[in-house]
């Protein structure tokens, strides 16, 4: 014990030791859970439905992290038999290969919205989301009626998908190009509709037909 | 002339003037956001005021910039004292405090208008995230400089927590902020999905690991035997201590993804490394309570005392809570609940709070130049406010959380969902207000400090304390390093 302290009296009385000995011990950790996530994150093909966000569904989801949705809502299914009972099917780690960032969230205030796409029509997540407690009265949600007259910007949201290509998200010169059309004279609670309704329903295996009554409001599985 | 070094306490005191501001400033933000969970009407449909948009300002108040003043200030006071150096480059650490101050008012203010990454306990934008790490890395620069100007050979342990809290800080901060800006007002990470979610709770939990708690821990290990009189229990567990902590926490993170599309593994070893976590957390806590060992009357005297006792209990509590809260069966059960939200808030106003608040209570009134704090009673008062606050809090969010747990995985004989989400919801929302009410006698105590402190500083505020001089134990001829001016 007493020659193992003369180590630690070496590393004591010498600062920048010290400082190298700190960085080596707390990298380790990070570097062994992060590194083979990020390999396979790279060597891994998002799987055939998934499909980049639209113009007006990344509209949406911008608009959902701005609120700060995640701070009540996860989206995230844990694969437990009751959580599978109540919200469908857990949710798989290709289902947020396009999230940047992820919206996984910590904290149910309020129900999970990983597969919430096409349970309630348009109109009632247009409503709900204007004034939550006209249609659930014990409801704690705030209201958002900002969002009913906010407009878009076409120019916006090609910038933002130009630089989501920059970070490898397969959108095409013809994807940008449409963008600022597909989001023209729409407005920001048309946008979020649109991404909530599109929450779950875009990585369907594709392989089967999709199931009548899908709402598939831009045309998309 | 026998000596021309003093201890540069103004930028301690700027610290201690800010942590008594940022503390109101961002608890009250807390009460309002809890209080609007229990009346949404609140928000007055006012997006910034609304949940949502104030939640993470309140997270960011507290933890960066009542946390970070609190532990940037005593962090210069204390490497100067258990160096008998001055503090190395007065400039820089000027601008450490008012870059600070800055990120902290640009965060607060950007966050809930709608610039956020929405990253938890990472929202500001990247705009943001430069200021803060620019202002990081000189603060880093400022304490390993004075370090290297130290007259003590031994660096003391609390120093080494410091450096280990300025270390890992800046490497989580730069490693998770990561990313590609659209404009000045929005940028997208360069990771998505798993490896974000990943990359975030490495960052999130860290956080929690080196900001939370190491920072603090160099706190504790300085004012606790001070305040004490006594030394340290055990000078060479706490260096056992030391290495299992920031070498264990920072395998942990994965906890905060258990069942979700994180690989299995990943989990596993999360909830590993969260039970070992055990071993040097209480190793910490129970130095610091047997360093009172045979000092015990002053918790009677002393209410400085008083709240670094509760904080070391409340330290030992809460680690083992969130070691508990790690096992994969019972996070099945708290996960996404505010079972999340009391052990998050039995650390915060607990340990980190009340570390805080007896260590300032006891390094305010020798870097103010008073015998004692203005009044005794305050401490008291604030004492017991912040202790039956602090109860309601977490007992109310521990209740809420078992109920939520429960009833979202209740299912009746014929294997359905007894209830419905809202079921749950309307059964937790009384404790809702008990929670707001226990979040106002916090703040309520936190007025009372600063009314307290200011009366404290009444000299300070006159100009008429004189700097402390540095004990310099050699002839002035013969210093290493030589003195610096006293004021450049």
């Amino acid at each position: 014990m007493a020659s193992g302290y003369k180590y630690i009296e070496a590393i004591e009385k010498r600062a920048g030791l010290l400082g190298i000995c700190i960085a080596v011990m707390v990298s380790i950790g990070g570097l062994a859970e992060i590194t083979p996530l990020f390999m396979k994150a790279h060597s891994q093909e998002a799987p055939a439905g998934v499909k980049p966000y639209d113009a007006l569904r990344l509209a949406g989801r911008d608009i959902y992290v701005r609120e700060g949705c995640y701070l009540c809502h996860s989206q995230m299914i844990r694969a437990q038999r009751f959580e599978v009972q109540r919200y469908g099917e857990h949710s798989v780690a290709s289902e947020s290969v396009y999230d940047r960032p992820h919206q996984w969230g910590s904290k149910r205030t309020g129900p999970d919205l990983a597969r919430i796409g096409g349970k309630y029509s348009d109109e009632w997540q247009r409503m709900h989301l204007l004034a939550p407690r006209t249609l659930v009265p014990e409801s704690n949600m705030p209201n958002y009626p900002w969002l009913e007259n906010a407009g878009i910007d076409g120019g916006d949201i090609q910038a933002r998908m130009r630089v989501l290509r920059r970070l490898g998200d397969p959108y095409t010169d013809a994807d940008i190009a449409d963008a600022a059309t597909a989001v023209q004279g729409k407005t920001e609670l048309d946008a979020i509709v649109a991404y909530l309704q599109g929450l779950g329903t875009l990585n369907v295996d594709t392989s089967a037909p999709p199931a009548a009554g899908t709402p598939a409001a831009s045309g998309q599985p | 002339m026998p000596n021309t070094e003093t201890y540069n306490d103004d930028v301690v005191r700027l610290f201690l003037l800010a942590a008594a501001v940022w503390g109101i400033i961002g608890m009250s933000i807390g009460v309002y956001a809890g209080a609007e969970l229990a009346w949404p009407a609140l928000n007055f449909d006012v997006s910034w005021l609304s949940f949502s948009h104030l939640r993470p300002s309140h997270t960011f108040g507290v933890i960066f910039a009542f946390g970070g003043s609190a532990l940037m200030g005593t962090c210069y006071y204390v490497v100067q004292r258990t160096g008998h150096t001055r503090l190395a480059l007065g400039k820089l650490a000027t601008f450490t405090f008012w870059g600070w101050q800055l990120a902290c008012v640009l965060a607060m203010v950007t966050v809930p208008l709608g610039m956020t990454q929405s990253k938890e306990y990472a929202e500001p934008e990247w705009f943001v995230d430069i200021i803060i790490a620019v202002v990081w890395v000189s603060f880093g620069t400022v304490f390993f400089a004075t370090l290297a100007r130290r007259r003590i050979q031994h660096i003391y342990v609390a120093n080494w927590y410091y450096a280990a809290f300025i270390i890992a800080v800046g490497l989580l901060h730069i490693v998770n902020n990561l990313a590609l800006p659209v404009s000045l007002t929005k940028s997208y990470p360069i990771y998505s999905g798993v490896v974000d979610a990943m990359v975030q709770w490495w960052y999130g939990h860290n956080a929690v690991a080196f900001f939370l708690t190491a920072g603090f821990l160099g706190m504790m290990y300085y004012f606790v035997p001070r305040q004490a009189q006594q030394p340290l229990w055990s000078y060479r567990f706490s260096i056992v201590n030391f290495w299992a902590l920031i070498s264990v926490y920072m395998w942990a993170g994965a906890h905060h993804l258990m069942f979700t599309a994180l690989p299995d593994w990943v989990q596993s070893v999360g909830m590993a490394f969260s039970l070992v976590l055990l071993m040097p957390s209480w190793g910490s806590a129970a130095n610091g309570l047997m360093t009172f060992q045979g000092s015990w009357r002053k918790l009677k005297t002393d209410p400085a005392v008083k709240f670094m006792v509760i904080a070391l209990v409340f330290y030992a509590a809460s680690t083992f809570e969130g070691s508990m809260m790690a096992i994969k069966s019972v996070n099945s059960l708290s996960h996404y609940t505010d079972w999340t939200v009391a052990h998050v808030h039995s650390g915060s106003i607990g340990w980190v709070a009340m570390i805080t608040i007896g260590s300032l209570y006891a390094m305010a009134p020798r870097a103010l130049g008073q015998p004692a704090m203005y009044s005794h009673r305050g401490m008291e008062v604030h004492f017991w406010l912040h202790m039956i606050g602090l109860l309601l809090y977490v007992i109310s969010m521990w209740l809420a959380g078992v109920t939520e747990g429960m009833m979202w995985r209740a299912t009746g004989a014929d294997g359905s969902l007894t209830y419905s989400f809202l079921d749950s919801l309307i059964a937790i929302k009384p404790l809702y207000a008990v929670r707001a009410l226990g979040g106002v006698l916090v703040v309520s105590g936190m007025v009372v400090m600063a009314w307290n402190l200011w009366h404290t500083a009444a000299d300070a505020r006159a100009h008429l304390i004189k700097p402390i001089p540095v004990p310099i134990p050699e002839p002035v001829m013969h210093q290493t390093p030589a003195p610096l001016p006293a004021y450049p």
